[in-house]
């Protein structure tokens, strides 16, 4: 063994598999996801609906609503794993060393207490610190959310607050124990752009100022290009692709990426129709074999179809790909290739 | 594109009455609380043009919907559809609505048959077959006529709704979010039917999107509404290129960009959008405004053309 690196990962995900037992056999919701997430940095999760992001990042934190299970893999946080630990261990991980922030406010924040109380609660839970010290801190945790008039509003119940109030709530109740980790689930999907912008923003200094780690799971491409360092690119469960985000957005490798980057219309800017992924997204029951983007692929040849299914290490750690994308070419190689499948 | 307009909105207003209950109003000495969630609306749509109304939540876009598509009546001003108002053209099956949850708007114990022919036979038109063209003509298969809705994706639903919209041989369509609730694979899907649609039936279109970059890519006219009042109306290409109103400019600087590369000189919007029961004086925007000045606080700025763009801004030119 080399000698060890002097800082790990905030979280490191190790071939991460999650299971759903149903009456008709086991789902593989989420399979053989591996990727790290080093101190200050930012990872992207993006893909369509049920691609499995929320799964992933839930898996993370032990909130996997049941019969969903980890039934394979391992999950790191600074070094130290996480995923055989009881439940009362993980209780006290989330909030202390995991953040987390979702796309309902609400569904965080607890409706019949005031906001301080749920602060200084949450401080006093995982810090070694005084009532007074914490609701000093509490008051200042406000302000640098934005809340105007802290001191006034610390003893204000939630649903006093807008949901983009709220949502810098949450954000300042994530970080408040100063946690090496945040999860972000659809964080800003709920908001107007105009806070959304300052969501993102903030949640962005806040993580920077601290070295915090973020998984930022998004379906929305653009909060990821303006957020992320890195990105993520899942389908059906699946990694497709991962790398820094200008890489994958610019030079996608993997053809799903390259499609869904062709189909935003701020990509087709002039183009006067839209780009099209042929078919959807296969339901978990019925997964093809092989790649499982191969029916709707407009690169897939016949060894595509055959198990066993391609990894990241197909395309040199990028792309879970047989026959990657020309990175000169990206996207229009997409667009060319698909012209006689598209309908 | 001239001629008389498909869609006359003239001076549209709609107020809703949240007070709360009487015992209270009573007891707590609260006062009546009127809402204007739409306030004094004009604009035309030619025929065969793609008009969007773009905006944040609460902004009035589907109020203003309802009252085209003669669903609320409004409290002021009216709606003209070929000359006449909403409830007439609606009986003809001149205008259609498509909403943006594909899910609550098909009925799931119909046949998807019977869900698209209905506005048809409620016309008492022959509808033998019209399921199975129209599900051809929206790039579905003529046997899912015998099938219901919930086995079909969300994208495919959309379609079965735009089929069902047609089925009327309507001249405009109001399609409210019809692409919100969709991941963007599946958006282009129906973005690109709606256009296609449009350059072979000569459709009209109410857009409604709070997307910027959906509705750059699909309208002629964009409008842009804030807190129930149509603050700038500008063709596509000039209200991306030049936009003219400070909530405008905020707007297109807030939407998250795929580039990466926000406009740097931009200031980060400020604020959130106010109680629309207790809105501002004067211009509605001016707390939130970088540029206001003491005279926005005052008056109300009327619309006007700004270098052939209308536009509510004291400030604009
Ligand atoms: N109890 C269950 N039984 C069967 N399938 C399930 C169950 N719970 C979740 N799934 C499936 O697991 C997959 C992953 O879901 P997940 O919530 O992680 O998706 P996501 O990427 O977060 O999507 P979204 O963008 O819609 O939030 C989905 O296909 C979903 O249908
Ligand atoms: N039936 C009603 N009673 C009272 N207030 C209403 C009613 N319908 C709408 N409103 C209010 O009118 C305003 C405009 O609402 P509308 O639904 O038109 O907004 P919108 O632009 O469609 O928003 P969103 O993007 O959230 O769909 C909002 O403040 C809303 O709360
Ligand atoms: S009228 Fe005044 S307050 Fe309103 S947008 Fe223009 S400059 Fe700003
Ligand atoms: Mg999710
Ligand atoms: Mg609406």
């Amino acid at each position: 063994m080399s000698a060890p690196d002097p800082v790990p990962p905030a979280l490191e995900l190790r071939n991460l598999r999650v299971d759903i037992p149903t009456r008709r056999g086991t789902l593989r919701a989420v399979d053989d996801v591996s990727f790290a997430i080093a101190p200050g940095e930012i990872l992207g999760v993006v893909g369509e609906s049920g691609a499995g992001k929320s799964m992933t990042g839930n898996a993370v934190i032990g909130l996997l609503d049941p019969p969903a299970r980890i039934a394979g893999g391992e999950v790191h946080l600074n070094g130290r794993r996480i995923d055989t630990l009881g439940r009362g261990a993980l209780r006290r991980i989330r909030g202390a060393e995991i953040g987390m922030v979702f796309q309902d406010p609400t569904s965080s924040l607890d409706p019949l207490l005031t906001i301080g109380d749920q602060l200084v609660e949450t401080m006093r839970a995982h810090l070694d610190i005084s009532g007074k010290a914490a609701r000093a801190r509490a008051v200042a945790a406000l302000e640098e959310v934005g809340i105007p008039g802290a001191r006034d509003r610390i003893d204000s119940y939630p649903f006093q607050f807008s949901g983009g109030m709220r949502q810098r709530v949450v954000i300042a109740l994530a970080l408040c124990a100063e946690p090496s980790l945040v999860i972000a689930d659809e964080p800003t999907t709920a908001l107007d752009v105009s806070v959304q912008a300052q969501i993102i923003a903030l949640l962005k200094r806040l993580c920077a100022e601290r070295g915090t780690a973020v998984m930022l799971v998004t379906h929305d491409m653009g909060v990821i290009a303006e957020t992320a360092d890195r990105v993520l690119v899942m389908y059906a469960g699946r990694m497709a692709e991962l790398g820094p985000v200008r890489e994958v957005i610019d030079r996608a490798r993997h053809p799903y990426t390259a499609g869904l980057m062709a189909s935003t219309p701020a990509a087709s800017r002039g183009a006067r129709r839209l780009y099209q992924i042929p078919g959807a997204m296969p339901r978990l029951t019925d997964l093809p074999e092989g790649c499982p983007f191969h029916p709707r692929c407009p690169k897939a040849q016949e060894d595509c179809r055959r198990v066993p299914r391609p990894t990241l290490a197909a395309d040199g750690g990028r792309a879970a790909c047989l026959h990657p994308l020309d990175p000169e070419r990206g996207a229009e190689d997409v667009a060319r290739a698909a012209e006689g499948t598209a309908r | 594109m001239s001629g008389r307009p498909l869609v006359r909105v003239e001076s549209l207003s709609r107020r809703f009455d949240v007070s709360p209950p009487w015992l209270d109003r009573v007891i707590g000495r609260k006062p009546r609380r009127v809402l204007g969630a739409v306030v004094d609306v004009s604009f035309e749509i030619p025929q065969g043009g793609v008009y969007a109304l773009v905006g944040e939540s609460g902004s009035g876009k589907s109020t203003i919907a309802k009252m085209v598509v003669g669903l609320l009546p409004p409290s002021e001003g009216a709606v003209e559809i070929e000359g006449a108002g909403p409830a007439a053209a609606r009986d003809r099956g001149a205008v259609q609505m498509i909403f943006q949850d594909p899910h609550s708007s098909l009925n799931p114990r119909w046949k998807v048959r019977d869900i698209i022919a209905e506005p048809a036979r409620a016309r008492g038109r022959d509808t033998d077959g019209l399921a199975e063209r129209l599900l051809e003509l929206v790039g579905l298969f003529a046997e899912d006529a015998g099938r219901h809705p919930h086995e079909f994706s969300g994208g495919q639903r959309q379609r079965i709704s735009i089929a069902r919209a047609l089925a009327s041989e309507p001249r405009l369509i109001v399609a409210d979010e019809p692409t919100s609730a969709l991941d963007v694979s599946v958006q282009a899907q129906v973005i690109n039917l709606m256009s296609d649609l449009r350059e072979a039936h000569g459709l009209t279109y109410l857009f409604i999107s709070h997307d910027l970059t959906v509705v750059e890519h699909v309208a002629d006219t964009i409008g842009v509404l804030y807190l129930g009042r149509l603050v700038e109306e500008a063709g596509s290409d000039e209200l991306f290129a030049d936009p003219r109103h400070p909530y405008t400019r905020m707007l297109l600087a807030a939407a998250p960009r795929i580039d990466g590369r926000r406009e740097g000189a931009a200031p980060p919007p400020a604020g959130e959008i106010p109680d629309p029961a207790d809105p501002p004086s004067g211009c509605v925007f001016h707390p939130r405004c970088p540029i206001a000045v003491e005279r926005c606080r005052r008056e109300v700025p009327r619309m006007r053309d700004v270098r052939g763009v209308r536009v509510a801004c004291h400030l604009a030119e």
